[in-house]
């Protein structure tokens, strides 16, 4: 008997604008993820904020991440494997609130961003599956 | 014998500990959701149970990078709370009851749950964050807590049926301890949100009320949801809401609903919030 399952697991691609953390891109961002939770000691923050370029030297993250790290591209980190519960760990050691984050993946304003929050949020309604909306 | 007396389901989300920690309950902003704790912080001062087991994620504070438990169990004898990148939450240091969390281990493996055991870790505000909004700030947490953590984040999250059947046999594992313990379990997480790219603040009112609706009495069917409705429904995060479903498996067949919330926004997400006492 072929095993049956309730979904292809490529319906987890089929999300618009998600990418669903998986064990292979985890493994991907690795580094780059080791990197972030050594921010979670201030003797490490500090050492990073005075010199980013040559903190990030000591991580065997990929020159594009480290660049994206540079640019603060969250959008390019997720691209490269990166996963929010991490980011926020940079976010968190610029001073910036886990929404501030969040909303700059959005393509909105932080501000555009906390206004659609406070209205109840974004709804559902035409972005459950990009399939779908072909 | 040990018995579940009671059960409490929260959101956890880091601002609210931060509001706490920074004095802003109050705040125009804060006092809606924090309204919707007044309930429990009451309540629990006559239902202080022995023991909380507390089921929560960790969000890349002490796993999900080296090692990656599908369902594990601290088992050190504390937890400090750990800097998330803003320094440690100001909060009592979280004691642990080892000889009931001893105990589970052992029952869940032979039920045919093969938990991890954690021997050191700091505990981040998935934990800190529920203890927060229902004792306060006290000088010391007034209970034991067990933490039960649980992988909501890397694919393949555990289904909520997994997650049903745990929360049965941590109630068996409970009920078979020798000792005479009050303990309640907690499940905490969700409800609706999503915190990258362009879904990224989505709420699904409709959703958590009828997750929320059905959990006390009718959970039965909330057990089926697969974890591609979860995410497609409510967001890449919302699929924590199955740690929801240990607690309420926990307590058994019936339950009294002493109180239930819902409130949007607190942050990026939809808070959400019941208590329940068990009455087998």
């Amino acid at each position: 008997m072929p095993r049956q399952r309730l979904y292809p697991l490529e319906d987890l691609e089929d999300i618009p604008g998600t990418k669903v953390f998986t064990a292979r891109r985890s493994r991907e961002a690795y580094h780059l993820h080791k990197f972030c939770m050594s921010l979670m000691k201030e003797a490490n923050r500090e050492e990073f904020k005075a010199d980013e370029r040559a903190y990030l030297d000591k991580f065997q993250m990929t020159e594009a991440q480290k660049q994206g790290v540079l640019d603060r591209d969250l959008n390019k980190l997720i691209e490269l494997g990166g996963n929010m519960y991490f980011l926020v760990k940079l976010a968190s050691t610029d001073g910036l609130s886990a929404q501030k984050a969040v909303s700059a993946t959005s393509g909105m304003s932080a501000e555009e961003y906390a206004q659609m929050m406070l209205e109840g949020g974004r709804s559902p309604e035409g972005i459950r599956s990009i399939r779908a909306n072909k | 014998m040990a018995r579940i007396t009671a059960g409490i389901a929260t959101s956890h989300v880091p601002a609210i500990g931060a509001a706490i920690d920074l004095g802003k309950t109050k705040d125009l902003y804060w006092a809606p959701v924090f309204q919707g704790y007044e309930f429990v912080k009451e309540w629990i001062k006559t239902h202080t149970p022995d023991v909380v087991i507390l089921v929560y994620n960790d969000h890349a504070s002490a796993l999900m990078l080296d090692i990656v438990p599908t369902f594990a169990i601290g088992f050190a004898d504390e937890f400090q709370s750990a800097d998330e990148g803003w320094g440690r939450r100001p909060v009592p240091v979280v004691k642990n009851h080892i000889d009931l969390a001893a105990h589970i281990s052992e029952q869940l493996v032979i039920d045919e749950f093969d938990i991890t055991l954690i021997n050191e870790m700091d505990v981040d505000h998935g934990l800190t964050v529920p203890l927060s909004l229902v004792f306060g700030q006290p000088e010391e947490w007034p209970c034991k807590v067990i933490p039960v953590c649980v992988n909501v984040s890397q694919f393949p999250t555990p289904s909520g049926e997994r997650c049903w059947k745990l929360g049965e046999a941590i109630r068996d594992a409970v009920k078979s301890y020798p000792e005479d313990l009050d303990v309640q379990v907690w499940g905490t997480g969700g409800m609706s949100h999503q915190l990258h790219g362009s879904r990224a603040g989505l709420i699904n009112e409709e959703f958590d009320r009828r997750f929320i609706d059905l959990l006390a009495h009718e959970p039965e069917e909330l057990k089926y949801i697969t974890r591609l409705e979860y995410l497609r429904e409510t967001g890449t995060e919302g699929i924590e809401l199955i740690m929801w479903l240990i607690m309420r498996a926990a307590l058994g067949y019936g339950v009294e609903e002493k109180k239930r919330f819902y409130r949007v926004p607190a942050s990026n997400t939809a808070v959400g919030h019941v208590v329940y006492e068990a009455k087998s």
